[in-house]
């Protein structure tokens, strides 16, 4: 560790899944010299109270996000195409699920 | 008849202090941190070790208050007792030092309490065996947590590596004492209730060494020091730290949250 401390350590984003076995979730980020103890950061800070049964920490340089200036590209909704929602289509009968 | 370590609840009380004691005294050294950690993450990782500590210390003075049959509970057992009264290992009383330090006694300590915990958790005395059985699971995770630093400083930068092998020099003399047996340990042990100090070091022996050597760190050819934390004979630094520990529970007598 160097008097400058954190500035030194890599940053690593955090996916908790909760018990019951949903998908993994972004949870937060860390700091942490490898990943060994990013998991254990990881741990230390966000699964002290029973809230995961498994973590993945990624390098917060691999992911690759979206830009602001995409967001009309992406993901304009397209209000005016309903039929890109399954709610646009029928139920057929017999199925009571929904 | 009278004479079997069943039929003598005090020495139970002794035992159960011990192990109390030490994770007592260790976790509020721990806790000395909060605040104070190298970094953010580290400083979270401290404080929950302190934590787990404390509530192991819960559990084990709870179970001796109730051997005792005095009356006392854990909280009048940590806050009331004088130094003399303390059974800790002499090692967890050290000031926290460096973080090079408290890494390293981390450690040293937790390996030796994991494995002595596994075989506590086997004990005849289904209360201490409970008690043994919740305390291992997270001491497990304190081990590896120091474990890695060890190996970090030790293989890491040059001033990383002369601070981690000064913290060894300095805290090898004091664990002979965690394998110290006197008649408490032996009768408790033969009788199937407490833990076989021999075995418990060879296994921590061969942990210890397999993880300094990863380490880069030499373990020291020293002697190892006379102590007697386990008679109640400390360091003059318990009786500064107890102070205080127990200066607020002592001003507000049965003070409620």
């Amino acid at each position: 560790m160097s008097a400058d401390g954190q500035d030194n350590w890599p940053l690593w984003e955090v996916f908790t899944q909760p018990p019951g076995g949903g998908p993994h979730e972004h949870a937060g980020s860390v700091h942490a010299p490898d990943a060994e103890l990013a998991l254990q950061n990881a741990r230390d800070v966000y699964t002290r109270r029973g809230e995961a049964v498994s973590i993945w920490v990624v390098p917060t340089g691999s992911i690759t996000a979206s830009a602001p200036a995409d967001a009309e590209p992406f993901f304009d909704p397209g209000n005016d195409k309903p039929y890109r929602h399954p709610q646009f289509y029928k139920t057929p009968r017999g199925v009571k699920v929904f | 008849m009278t004479d079997r370590p069943t039929d003598r609840p005090d020495r139970l009380f002794e035992y159960l202090l011990r192990f109390g004691d030490d994770r007592l005294v260790l976790g509020h050294r721990t806790s000395e941190w909060c605040g104070h950690g190298p970094i953010l993450e580290e400083d979270i990782a401290l404080a929950n070790i302190a934590l787990d500590l404390l509530g192991h210390a819960t559990m084990f003075l709870r179970l001796a208050g109730q051997v005792e049959g005095q009356g006392r509970d854990e909280d009048a057992l940590a806050y009331w007792r004088d130094e003399r009264g303390f059974r800790n290992l002499q090692m967890l009383e050290l000031p926290r030092g460096d973080f090079g330090f408290t890494v390293v006694r981390m450690f040293l300590f937790s390996a030796y309490s994991h494995f002595l915990l596994d075989r506590l958790s086997t004990s005849s005395n289904s209360d201490l065996a409970a008690v043994a059985a919740k305390a291992a699971k997270e001491t497990r995770y304190h081990v590896r947590h120091a474990a890695e630093w060890v190996a970090r400083l030790g293989d890491g930068t040059a001033e990383s590596h002369d601070r981690a092998q000064a913290a060894l020099d300095t805290l090898w003399p004091w664990t002979g004492e965690f394998f110290q047996a006197d008649d408490v340990d032996r009768e408790l042990s033969a009788a199937g209730i407490g833990a076989d100090l021999d075995a418990v070091r060879a296994q921590w022996d061969a942990l210890v060494r397999e993880h300094l050597a990863r380490a880069t760190l030499k373990v020291p050819e020293v002697p190892m020091r006379m102590t007697g934390g386990r008679k109640g004979r400390h360091s003059e630094h318990l009786g500064h730290m107890l102070a205080e520990m127990q200066i607020v529970a002592r001003s507000h007598p049965g003070a409620k949250w």
